[in-house]
């Protein structure tokens, strides 16, 4: 423990920390923009300055470490004075519609201009023109309203290893862009979209299909049907100011009612019938049909991820759809067979916490009979925008059950949306295939939680089965140069594109005022939600979902039947431009 | 593109394998940079692709060494480069105006090569030349005593 004074008054604070994580402990919040706690320190946009006794000029106390008799002032009004002109100066180079801005009540740059008390402008210079990136199918990139603060480079290139974005030209002509400034559409990005999730501005934004879903929705000739992945129900809550972790299932399958869709369904459904058909695909690998490890293939980032950076072992993913692309052509066929409707009139429309499963519904590969299966995505964050825009009380509304055929699901599907949940479905199901005994204690431990690679093992029938999961990119890219050197080392594995599985994806509600987004007690917390719907549900298996046997006793057969491959099964290939992940990054 | 059989990428991954085996490869990327530009003239996609592959960096960084520094050329460079002298003497005998005539004419600024690929602009600083200012460079044959009229004859005898 060392002794620093702030504000004139004496603290006792570890050595080795910076002063702003000393300030943070001791209840004082020094403003900050560009720094983030699950990121390396950029001290990029100098908001967080103090002044410390001796030094010559203010020092951006999220880079700078504290030291025995520090005397440090966090508050005195010319450091106040200089902050506000830091963010003044920001702001100059910015765009001023904010009231036009897709992130209007929700900018962290917006937030902090009115905690520095900036009422009135005093700078006026030169602005920034780009056009805007609309090329790829997620994430929209603006320049304009960037303000360098790097987080989405640092979480590209530190968390998710992807390295899609960097810092081209220089000085004023500094801007965030793929390499060789080509289209969004043509880099290695994966679309996961966890630069907009950290974008304290609106420099990144997911592609917004809201306007066009209102007109379609309008459209008295369509049947208008929708799902909703688990996690959304896990988070919108958050979007009506709701503290994180309470789920609102019911309320959300009322409020799609509605917004105007004649049938809502579920996509924990589809991810039931994921885990039948993928722990079947399992067991067949395990006694010697196909290659082992098996990757699990549900996160769209994942899969472009995959195909860009990881070709080799295309052949270990299992070739199962995504819970999303399964229901999807469940109900351009089986659906449209039951309800005796044209496929073509059905507008499939999916809700997920995902910007890039706007990607995978477009994948030609998805396509079922000539048809796109899912003709939407929107994400929980343009969801919660059109609950709020239609007028309708989220909060209030009384509750309602999702439909039938694909609205039931057990509690194995429910938690698929956290990391290590599909793992553990597939675990309770997968046992008892081989078995033919129960799973009692189905709660799998080892695999819960947000470690960034968890490990397990299981034993069934006397043989070892040795599980991992990964979640986030980055994690993914450990894991996996660990499978190409060592194949014999897991039997099963699970990655999840994102930090935290889907509950963290890149089309969930912004962080609030009080929190950051990555933020791990936010994640926890919505993890909490989707267990405790496990917990409480009685059928907690897959294979014991009523619905899905009656699927498969009417229309698929068994699951690897031939009907299931057509629907239900697809297969990867390697694209360009290819991804590097460095071995080491190079400290910048 | 570049192809395969180029003798210039050959020597280039040589120097990048040689690079590897320093103390600190991670530091190497300028010095390839360097490299690859004396060989190629510029920096293309093709060639930052190679080096991406070779050293295992991501492209997006490399493209943000390479549009840092001025130094680096991301487009080809002219069969020609005309240096035009910006120093005193030639700034006070009419420089600017010499300049302006190039511009206009070649529709192109400093470090920029025109349509055609004839001409590369550079901005040199006093070329040692200051009785015959104002004066410009066309590879290596300095032009002076300049008017603006002049200027366009001698563009015009290059296309020939």
């Amino acid at each position: 423990m060392i002794s620093i004074f702030i504000n004139d008054k004496p603290y006792k604070v570890e050595a080795g920390q910076t002063i702003m994580q000393a300030a943070d402990k001791l209840g004082f919040h020094i403003p900050r923009l560009c720094y983030h706690p699950k990121l390396s320190i950029e001290g990029a946009c100098r908001v967080c300055i103090v002044e410390v006794v001796g030094m010559r000029n203010y020092v951006a106390s999220c880079a700078y470490p504290v030291s025995e008799g520090m005397k440090i002032y966090t508050n005195t009004e010319e450091i106040r004075r200089a902050r506000r002109d830091i963010v003044e100066l920001i702001l100059d180079n910015h765009p001023e519609d904010c009231h036009t801005c897709e992130r209007d009540g929700n900018c962290e740059l917006q937030r902090l201009a009115f905690a520095m008390g900036i009422r009135k402008r005093h700078f006026e210079g030169e602005k920034k023109h780009y056009e805007k990136d609309l090329s790829s199918t997620s994430v929209i990139r603006d320049p304009n309203k960037c303000i360098l603060c790097g987080r989405c480079v640092r979480i590209c290139s530190e968390i998710q290893k992807v390295n899609a974005l960097g810092y081209a030209h220089r000085g004023f002509k500094t801007v965030v862009m793929p390499a060789y400034n080509m289209p969004f559409k043509d880099s290695v990005c994966t679309t996961c979209g966890q630069c907009i999730n950290v974008c304290p501005t609106a420099a990144f934004i997911e592609k917004n299909f809201t306007q066009e879903l209102f007109q379609k929705l309008g459209d008295k000739s369509l049947i208008k049907v929708a799902q909703i992945a688990p996690s959304v129900r896990a988070a919108i809550g958050e979007a009506f100011n709701l503290e994180p972790g309470r789920q609102l299932e019911k309320e959300l399958t009322a409020a799609l009612r509605k917004l105007g869709f004649d049938y809502v369904f579920d996509t924990q459904f589809s991810a039931d019938l994921t885990i039948m058909e993928e722990a079947s695909e399992f067991l067949e690998r395990f006694q010697g049909k196909g290659k082992l490890p098996m990757i699990t293939s549900c996160s769209s980032a994942w899969m472009k991820c995959l195909e860009q950076f990881y070709p080799d072992l295309i052949d270990n993913v299992s070739t199962c759809k995504s819970p999303m692309s399964m229901a999807s052509a469940l109900i351009k066929s089986y659906f449209a067979k039951k309800i005796k409707a044209d496929p073509k009139k059905i507008l499939s429309v999916a809700c997920m916490c995902c910007t890039a499963k706007k990607y995978e519904a477009l994948r030609p590969e998805l396509m079922v009979d000539g048809m796109q299966a899912t003709d939407m995505v929107i994400t929980t964050r343009e969801l919660a925008w059109m609950i709020k825009s239609a007028g309708i009380d989220l909060l209030h509304i009384k509750g309602e059950e999702f439909d039938h055929p694909l609205g039931y699901s057990s509690g194995a599907g429910t938690i698929f949306g956290v990391t290590g949940g599909v793992m553990e479905a597939a675990i309770r199901t997968a046992y008892e295939l081989y078995t033919g005994e129960t799973l009692l204690d189905i709660e799998i431990q080892d695999i819960r939680g947000l470690k960034g690679i968890k490990e397990g093992k299981l034993v069934i029938d006397g043989k070892e089965i040795r599980i991992a999961v990964a979640h986030g990119l980055g994690n993914a890219n450990e894991i996996l140069n660990t499978i190409r050197k060592d194949l014999q080392r897991y039997h099963f594995v699970e990655i999840m594109g994102c930090p935290g599985g889907c509950i963290g994806g890149g089309g969930q509600p912004y962080a609030g005022s009080n929190s950051l987004p990555l933020d791990e007690e936010c994640l926890m917390k919505r993890a909490e939600a989707l267990y405790g719907l496990d917990r409480n549900k009685t059928i907690r298996r897959s294979h014991e979902n009523p619905d899905v046997q009656r699927l498969y006793k009417e229309f698929l057969g068994r699951p690897m039947s031939a009907m299931s491959h057509k629907l239900l099964h697809t297969h990867y290939k390697p694209k360009e431009p290819r991804g590097i992940v460095p071995a080491e990054l190079t400290a910048r | 593109m570049i192809a395969a059989d180029d003798k210039r990428v050959a020597e280039l991954k040589i120097f990048m394998q040689e690079s590897k085996a320093k103390d600190h490869p991670d530091s190497q990327l300028i010095s390839i940079l360097h490299k690859a530009q004396e060989l190629f003239g510029y920096l293309s996609q093709g060639v930052m692709n190679e080096v991406a592959k070779e050293m295992n960096v991501p492209t997006a960084h490399i493209w943000g060494v390479a549009t840092f520094y001025h130094y680096f050329n991301l487009k080809p460079k002219g069969r020609h480069s005309i240096s035009v002298c910006l120093g005193t003497a030639c700034y006070v005998k009419g420089a600017e105006e010499i300049l302006n005539t190039i511009r206009e004419e070649l529709r192109i600024d400093f470090g920029q090569t025109s349509e055609d690929n004839f001409f590369t602009l550079q901005e040199a600083r006093c070329l040692g030349a200051c009785g015959l200012a104002p004066v410009i460079m066309i590879d290596d044959k300095i032009y002076g005593s300049l008017t603006p009229r002049k200027v366009l004859e001698i563009i015009k005898s290059y296309k020939k």
